[in-house]
């Protein structure tokens, strides 16, 4: 952690030296990407708003999006609003905007086209409240993705599995090689995000459309949904030896063989470049577990909250601009692992598992993310239900399934 | 009563009152005695009752609304309480809440007057010892937990030590485990408290009149019953002191959670603070926050009150 904050930070002075003309308008940027492949991203940011002769001060905040939103939100409301901020796009800032604390940015959308430009539509959706746009999408997360590592399947002597059962069935061969067959981190949004995309893969989209966007409380409780619990049973057992934290010390099991695999979002694919490892060759991914081959459109998007200095507002819009200009696009999602929020721009050098991602954005097999579903109040209260089914074995899957099913029911 | 401020009292009654009535108003209004001293309380009489009184009421008021991100006035009734009691968190949480507490009570409480009583025999370095046992009150809660993460690391904290050793069956990873998780924190708690409790029981012990010792001494009375019969009954008030610093760091807890195990494994270590906590910024819920911190306020009202009642309200204080 300490290491990355000081990327962070040495990336920022590095930002601070590209300093355009005495014209400049400072611009603080709050967010929370700080672990080493997230912030070589950032930088990319960085580096394309100073040449625009403004200059961007980094407002990095280590820990993770939980740590880092209660102190963005408490800075907007309190007043002392920063020029820009991250968010996931979808709901997090949902009250933030109804209150008229966010700035409107129809203008420079419709000026840049971004109703045309940006793919797929449901990200420039999720940026709108009321007919007007609020924020700018700057990425593509999906959660769907199993990462293996070929080193460990090798030591264990089975054959790469090529969906989530066949990873299931090699298990045990895993476990008597000394390896994790699956690294789970112990924050509560891990697990949690865990399950969700066992929902999407093992039940279908279907079953994650109904459960998720209808909260059909009913449905949640029958046989389909079962399925996926027996699944996260699986999971838990496969993932109990990991005494770890962080997503990315669980990522780096993964990297150095340690753990078999990790059900982790694109975002850990920066993690394995970072390490200098190629994918095919070192690790595999399976997008949507190998069962069902979609993607999420989650992600990261830029908000703007409303300030008084007219050069802070100006600027605001030129980094808006900026966010979206193809080239600063494929720069930042080379080094962050993820996809580009416009069909338009050159991505040959892609590697393997970005292209994978790549061509189901193609095809069209999206499903909207739970940020964009679910309210914060009940992703907390889905974290807290996971987080406890997966570090404690007594409770069952026919328990934890009944307080699923109550959850939906009240879910908003 | 200060002369100048008599003076003042002469001067307004003079010039508010007719001079017959003068003898009838030698004695000032009650209100205005000690008048400095109620001026120079005013801001801090404000920063209670807006601070402190005001924030209370408005977070009681706004428990019974929906508001989530933003505090808006749409009242819904007992709906986070029910919802509160139904939580299994906010369950587990009172749980840990109790036996922490009674852990960091019990035997706070032991070790400190224990070691204070050590510290009182007259024994050499004294004052080093005294500075070893004080030390650890002087990190913080977070840095305590930090160093306790390690210690209690299965990998490279005890267990690892002991197995190196040689004892390769030893186990003892106590944050690692959802039923034990509890007591490794509380280890933690006594660890970085007990220091603090055993000075103000040595103070308590050095306030006590040698004579006292001598007259024990003198009728026989063995030591141990001097000090369990005559001088803990004579430390009374350094014990509620104790109580009450005890007491609030129990019902506060939340940083020593956060260092340690942040909750885990899975919900396993939560305490209410830590709910109230996340429901008000991560879960973007105030009302369910605004709830559960007036469970908390509640359960130390009925702490506090027939305590207050017994030492305040029945007699006269001498």
């Amino acid at each position: 952690m300490r290491y990355k904050l000081l990327t962070a930070a040495l990336a920022a002075t590095a930002a601070l030296q590209f300093a355009g003309p005495a014209a400049a308008t400072d611009l603080e940027v709050t967010h929370w990407w700080t672990s080493g492949g997230e912030a070589a991203a950032v930088a990319e940011l960085a580096k394309a708003f100073d040449a625009t002769g403004n200059h961007w001060v980094d407002g990095a905040i280590a820990g993770s999006g939980g740590t880092a939103r209660p102190i963005m939100i408490s800075r907007i409301t309190g007043g002392d609003p920063m020029g820009a901020t991250q968010f996931n796009h979808g709901r997090q800032a949902e009250e933030l905007v109804q209150a008229g604390l966010m700035r409107d940015l129809t203008d420079v959308a419709t000026k840049g086209k971004w109703t045309e430009v940006v793919r797929p539509k449901s990200l420039l959706d999720s940026c709108t409240i009321d007919g007007k746009i609020y924020c700018v999408p700057v990425n593509i997360h999906s959660w769907q993705w199993l990462w293996l590592s070929n080193e460990a399947f090798e030591k264990a002597g089975v054959p790469m599995p090529k969906d989530w059962n066949e990873f299931v069935a090699a298990a045990p061969a895993l476990e008597k090689a000394g390896i994790i067959p699956l690294a789970v981190g112990g924050q509560a949004w891990q697990s949690s995000g865990a399950f969700d995309v066992l929902l999407a893969a093992v039940g279908g989209t279907d079953t994650f459309l109904k459960v998720y966007k209808d909260k059909d409380a009913k449905f949640a409780a029958g046989p389909e949904v079962a399925k996926v619990f027996k699944a996260a049973d699986d999971a838990r057992k496969m993932a109990k030896n990991t005494n770890v934290q962080d997503w990315n010390q669980a990522t780096n099991l993964v990297i150095t063989g340690k753990a078999g695999g990790q059900i982790m979002g694109d975002w850990a694919q920066g993690e394995f470049q970072v390490a200098g490892k190629t994918a095919g060759k070192d690790y595999t991914c399976l997008p949507g577990l190998g069962l069902n081959e979609v993607i999420a459109t989650g992600g990261d998007a830029f908000y703007f909250p409303v300030l008084k200095d007219a050069d802070k507002s100006k600027a605001q819009d030129v980094l808006a601009e900026t966010l979206l200009d193809p080239k600063t696009q494929v720069a930042f999602n080379l080094k962050k692992g993820s996809l580009p929020v416009r069909g338009d721009v050159d991505l040959n050098a892609a590697n393997d598992c970005m292209k994978k991602g790549l061509a189901i954005l193609a095809k069209g097999a999206v499903i909207p993310w739970t940020d964009q579903l679910l309210s914060q109040d009940t992703q907390k209260q889905k974290e807290d239900l996971f987080a406890e089914f997966f570090a404690k074995p007594e409770l069952t899957v026919e328990e934890a399934q009944k307080r699923f099913a109550d959850l939906i029911a009240s879910a908003d | 009563m200060l002369p100048a401020l008599r003076m003042q009292g002469r001067e307004r009654t003079a010039l508010t009152q007719p001079a017959d009535e003068m003898s009838k108003s030698e004695r000032p209004n009650p209100l205005f005695r000690n008048l400095n001293a109620k001026v120079a309380s005013i801001p801090m009489i404000l920063t209670a009752v807006v601070v402190f009184v005001g924030g209370t009421l408005w977070t009681v008021l706004y428990s019974f609304t929906n508001s989530k991100l933003l505090p808006r006035l749409n009242f819904v009734g007992l709906d986070q309480y029910y919802r509160l009691w139904a939580t299994p968190r906010w369950l587990i949480s009172i749980e840990n809440l109790l036996i922490y507490g009674a852990i960091s009570l019990v035997f706070s409480l032991v070790i400190g007057f224990l070691l204070a009583a050590l510290l009182d025999q007259k024994i050499r370095f004294e004052d080093t010892f005294r500075t070893i046992f004080l030390y650890p009150f002087a990190l913080s809660f977070i840095v305590t937990g930090l160093v306790w993460q390690w210690l209690l690391n299965p990998d490279f904290g005890i267990q690892h030590v002991v197995r190196d050793l040689g004892w390769t069956s030893f186990s003892f990873d106590p944050l690692y485990n959802s039923s034990i998780v509890i007591y490794g924190i509380s280890i933690a708690a006594l660890w970085q408290g007990t220091g603090l409790i055993m000075c103000l029981m040595l103070a308590g012990l050095r306030g006590i009149d040698e004579d006292i010792w001598k007259a024990a001494r003198v009728d026989g009375i063995p030591m141990w019953k001097t000090y369990l019969f005559i001088v803990i009954p004579m430390m009374r008030p350094v014990f509620i002191t104790t109580l009450v610093i005890i007491a609030s760091g129990i019902v506060k807890v939340y940083d020593l959670v956060v260092a340690q195990t942040s909750g885990g494994p899975g919900i396993a270590s939560e305490v209410p603070a830590k709910y109230v906590y996340d429901y008000m910024f991560f879960a973007q819920n105030l009302g369910q926050g605004f709830a559960a911190s007036t469970m908390m306020l509640l359960s130390v009202v009925i702490v506090i009150v027939p305590w207050a009642y017994l030492e305040f309200g029945g007699r006269k204080r001498v």
